[in-house]
């Protein structure tokens, strides 16, 4: 999906009216991997590529502006999550065998080439996904690349693997777009299948690191919207110092139609978008705490 | 001419040296627009704050002519209609909007938006347009355009071959300007306050003349009678300006004076002509020198100079021509392109923005978002912040500018070049161009297939072209060999085309208005036009990259195609389609290049279709990208609807390998942000935006 694409929704069924705005949860993986070459490792050889970080298993990349980063970006998503977020947007790279095998070199010489727009827009690489942090080794080499061109660099995760994240793999990471998908923990894990604590612990560790974080939240009615909910993110953010931004993403169906596709049981077919109180609500609650708010 | 000249004017009153503070230069002793402006422009580096509202008395103006008559005229299309008076520079008395339209005055007719007939492209036309807008002609007028005098459209078709006809009728070329007027061509309209009429005329004699003991020949013929037709023009803009009360014979004194023979240069162009596109050409820095002079005299504020430009700007949003209702659907509405270019750098480094550049921008803030005048901003990374971010600011706010690469502009046509319609570069005063409309390549790709049969109708439209043989999966040098043949037939006989048609608009209908100020020799450039680009480049890489087979009907004829695999597609930045793309326009501009053009125009090329894709796409089957019979064509150098899957920045990568020196006439990549898309806060969206044009003009590593 390219920002020409993006058509707001204002007032459209007395939904959010900025859900046109596509991070993380509003906006689908690019799609495919156009001008890369793809490796032919055979399968053991792959096995060592990837453990040595020279290949990785990729979905898509995109130019994209104001999503994902500041500036004008390539992100690059990445196949593979350890979560199972009821609401995925991209349900098509959770599994890292839907991805597509693509060398480092390959994808550094695509980044490369788009070191001046990067400069221009002040913008750089977004490492997304599926989660970044299940190939780590793999992400360290593109952080590296990127880094010795000098280029600003970004990882959009969940945090879930934050262990994963080496502290030389921290020093080439400029922001983190980290998705904190409940305060609560049971219901973190109803919404994700997954533990909460991880995550939190990630935040703490990037805040101690001196690594800028944008926070997102998703809200969805009825799953994540309880003030309660909310109110537990908004004090973990705010003990959080290197926390700059705050967005507060509302849920949409833009990806009912992949899980159908893919043939897995999609359970909030049903849910209806937050209305702009809603959504107002929720950044009120994170404003009050002193946080600059999306 | 000196400086210390001073004249009066029509009330007697003594006009002060209208060159005084000037630094003079070589553009004293002859016309030099370009000289004068570098000499006495002030560069602005700054941001907006300077900028003044909406004064009353504009507001007043605006708000009666919204109330009075273009609601009215958006009710039923039309406003008014002239059915006696055939237009010309002095054939309407003066007209005005409302008493407090005084600032910068002119009406085209006598009343606001009501259209004059300009039957000299053709009288079938203006009858149309007459009928449709609810009135009938004036069978006097009617006689005289059908029985005594000739038209343009006349004259071409009395020349027309019968390839042409039938290229005509099967849609592979459409949208010529045979049966309108040409447009593009810009006349130098500063030259009017610069100089003062009087002396345009002298320097016009002067170059008459010059060829008088010349022998003769039909070249030299037509120079002289050219050159008295431009006189007589100049001598009906004096006309014009005593209509309205001014002595347009001497050069503007001042700077309300400066804009308004300016506008009344313009004004009597859009009075005798209604070509596609009317554009005004390159004004700021020339305005510019005039207000810093009166603004340092202490005679006028920034309000009052603000005023003027709102008040010119008005006057720009209601030119008005009698169209048909098929013409504008051809062109998705009633535009005239009067397309003001700005911003920019000269050649000496600085950059061509100044605070009148600035104030151009505000009158979409004091005015509201208007699509005329065509703002087009020449952009390069290094143009000052201020102006750059202002710039971005009034397009997230109006959506109402267009961008252009100033680099290419500059580096072919020089730092005083404008846009004429919506991307055809000239230099301003020196070059016009003969206006191509444009070939459908997309189509032309189907008669290759076809072997000239035309895959709507199934008529055979060309001879002796044999299309691909036999069920099995499509080769993709055959299918290349076969396109590349049937471009030649194509391309020859659209230029044939339009070779007739600018040899006719020069007799018929020539433009002796806008070529009064020009110089009197001048560059020429055959404008041709390609549609369907993305089209063609999406399904050659299909037939390269994938499996396609063609699906025939029971007479033969491929009317679909079915298509295996994957393929790369144009818009991605991938090299693979970008490079057949590139191609495509190369091999066509070769064979244009190739054929004799009238008046030794230098062909170039355009990528541009802004307006008539649905019309394209109307006349045309399906395609092996997947491109369904009869859907819109992408615009210009877009790539295909929906193929683009790569972002936004990624189709820019793409555009940006098509070589400018191939499509001289521009290219155009077409689309739409929303702001919210941009950002979260209106910086970050400015910044963003500026981004995206830093990175979309500027050639990659």
């Amino acid at each position: 999906m390219t920002i020409c694409e993006a058509t707001p929704t204002t007032g459209a069924d007395g939904a959010s009216g900025d859900q046109g705005f596509e991070a993380p949860v509003g906006r689908a993986a690019g799609a495919g991997l156009v001008g890369l070459e793809l490796s032919d490792a055979d399968r053991s050889e792959k096995f060592a590529r990837m453990r040595a970080g020279e290949l990785g298993s990729v979905h898509s990349w995109e130019l994209v502006t104001a999503v994902d980063g500041p500036g004008t970006r390539m992100t690059i998503f990445l196949s593979g999550c350890p979560l199972r977020c009821l609401y995925c947007h991209n349900p098509d790279t959770m599994a890292m065998r839907n991805g597509e095998p693509v060398e480092a070199s390959e994808l550094l010489l695509r980044i490369k080439r788009y070191r001046r727009i990067f400069k221009n827009s002040g913008g750089g690489i977004t490492l997304s996904g599926g989660e970044v942090l299940m190939q780590p080794a793999f992400a360290a080499t593109l952080l590296r690349g990127a880094k010795e061109m000098g280029i600003h660099t970004t990882i959009d995760t969940s945090g879930f693997l934050g262990a994963a994240c080496t502290d030389e793999m921290l020093a080439d990471i400029d922001l983190v777009l980290l998705d904190v998908k409940s305060g609560d923990p049971e219901t973190y894990r109803k919404v994700t299948g997954r533990a909460l604590e991880p995550t939190l612990k990630f935040g703490r560790r990037l805040a101690e690191f001196g690594t800028e974080i944008w926070l997102r939240f998703v809200l969805v009615p009825g799953l994540t919207d309880d003030p309660a909910n909310v109110e537990t993110i908004a004090e973990y953010a705010a003990t959080l110092p290197t926390v700059s931004r705050v967005e507060v993403l509302p849920f949409h169906q833009m990806g009912k139609d992949k899980w159908e596709s893919l043939g897995i049981p999609y359970e909030l077919g049903d849910t209806q978008p937050p209305t702009n109180a809603e959504v107002d609500r929720v950044r009120d609650q994170f404003r009050a705490k002193g946080l600059t708010v999306y | 001419m000196t400086t210390t000249e001073t004249s009066t004017t029509i009330d007697g009153a003594a006009t002060p040296d209208p060159w005084r503070g000037f630094e003079t230069g070589p553009w004293t002793e002859s016309v030099d627009l370009r000289d004068f402006i570098l000499r006495n422009y002030t560069p602005y580096e700054g941001d907006a704050s300077f900028l003044a509202g909406a004064t009353e008395k504009t507001q007043r103006v605006w708000e009666t002519l919204e109330k009075e008559y273009l609601s009215v005229e958006r009710e039923r299309r039309v406003y008014d209609v002239d059915v006696d008076t055939p237009a010309d520079v002095d054939a309407f008395p003066a007209g005005y909007i409302s008493s407090d339209d005084d600032v910068i005055v002119g009406l085209q007719t006598d009343v606001p938006l009501k259209r004059a007939m300009m039957p000299s492209g053709g009288w079938r036309m203006v009858e149309t347009a007459i009928r449709e807008a609810g009135k009938e002609p004036n069978p006097a007028v009617k006689e005289i355009f059908t029985k005594y005098r000739k038209t343009h459209n006349d004259g071409v078709f009395d020349i027309y071959t019968p390839r042409i006809r039938a290229a005509r009728s099967s849609h592979i070329i459409t949208g010529l300007p045979d049966a309108y007027g040409r447009g593009r061509i810009i006349g130098d309209y500063r030259r009017v306050a610069l100089y003062g009429v009087d002396f345009l005329i002298a320097e016009k004699t002067k170059d008459k003349d010059a060829v008088a003991d010349q022998p003769f020949s039909e070249h030299w013929a037509r120079y002289r009678e050219e050159h008295s037709e431009q006189i007589k023009a100049l001598k009906k803009l004096k006309n014009l300006g005593a209509q309205y009360g001014f002595d347009l014979g001497r050069p503007a004194a001042t700077a309300q004076e400066a804009v308004q023979w300016t506008y009344f240069g313009y004004l009597a162009s859009v009075k005798s002509q209604d070509g596609a596109a009317m554009s005004i050409g390159r004004l700021s820095g020339f305005f510019d020198a005039y207000f810093e002079r009166d603004l340092a005299e202490g005679t006028i504020t920034e309000s009052d100079a603000q005023e003027m430009i709102d008040a010119l700007v008005i006057k720009l949003r209601i030119v008005r021509f009698l169209r048909t209702i098929d013409y504008d659907q051809i062109f998705s509405g009633d535009p005239y392109w009067a397309t003001w270019s700005d911003g920019g750098l000269g050649e000496d480094g600085r950059t061509l923005v100044t605070k009148t550049s600035f104030r151009l921008l505000q009158t979409l803030r004091n005015l509201g978002p208007a699509p005329e005048p065509n703002i087009t901003i020449f952009w390069d990374e290094t143009l000052p912040d201020g102006y750059k971010e202002f710039c971005a600011a009034i397009s997230i706010e109006t959506s109402a500018i267009q961008y252009e690469s100033d680099e290419q502009i500059r580096e072919r046509w020089g730092d005083d070049a404008a846009i004429a319609c919506c991307v055809s570069p000239m230099k301003v005063g020196k070059q016009m161009q003969f206006f191509g409309a444009r070939v459908n390549a997309a189509k032309a790709l189907l008669y290759a297939m076809n072997g000239g049969r035309d895959e709507v109708s199934g008529k055979q439209i060309v001879t002796g072209y044999e299309g691909v043989q036999g069920d099995g999966p499509l080769d993709f040098d055959d299918v290349w060999n076969r396109y590349e043949r049937m471009l030649d037939w194509v391309v020859g006989t659209y230029v044939e085309a339009l070779n007739i048609i600018h040899y006719s608009h020069d007799k018929y209908a020539y433009e002796a208005m806008e070529m009064a100020l020009h110089d009197s020799e001048i560059i020429r450039t055959m404008g041709c036009g390609i549609a369907g680009l993305s089209i063609v480049a999406d399904s050659l890489a299909a037939i390269k990259y994938a499996k396609v087979t063609p699906v025939r009907d029971e007479t033969g004829l491929i009317v679909d195609y079915v298509t295996e695999g994957d393929f790369p597609t144009y818009g991605n930045d991938d090299d693979k389609a970008d490079d057949i793309a590139a191609t495509i326009v190369h091999t066509i501009m070769q064979k244009i290049k190739a054929i004799p053009m009238y008046r030794d125009a230098i062909p170039t090329q355009s990528v541009l279709t802004i307006t008539s894709n649905v019309v394209y796409g109307k006349a045309t089957g399906s395609f092996p990208s997947g491109h369904e019979a009869g859907t819109p064509f992408a615009p210009g150098a877009n790539p295909e609807n929906g193929a683009d899957t790569h972002g936004m920045v990624a189709s820019m990568m793409s555009v940006g390998k098509l070589d400018y020196n191939d499509a001289l006439d521009g290219i155009s990549l077409t689309n739409t942000i929303t702001p919210a898309g941009l950002g979260r806060t209106k910086e970050e969206q400015v910044g963003n935006l500026v981004g995206i044009l830093d990175s979309g003009f500027v050639p990659q590593d």
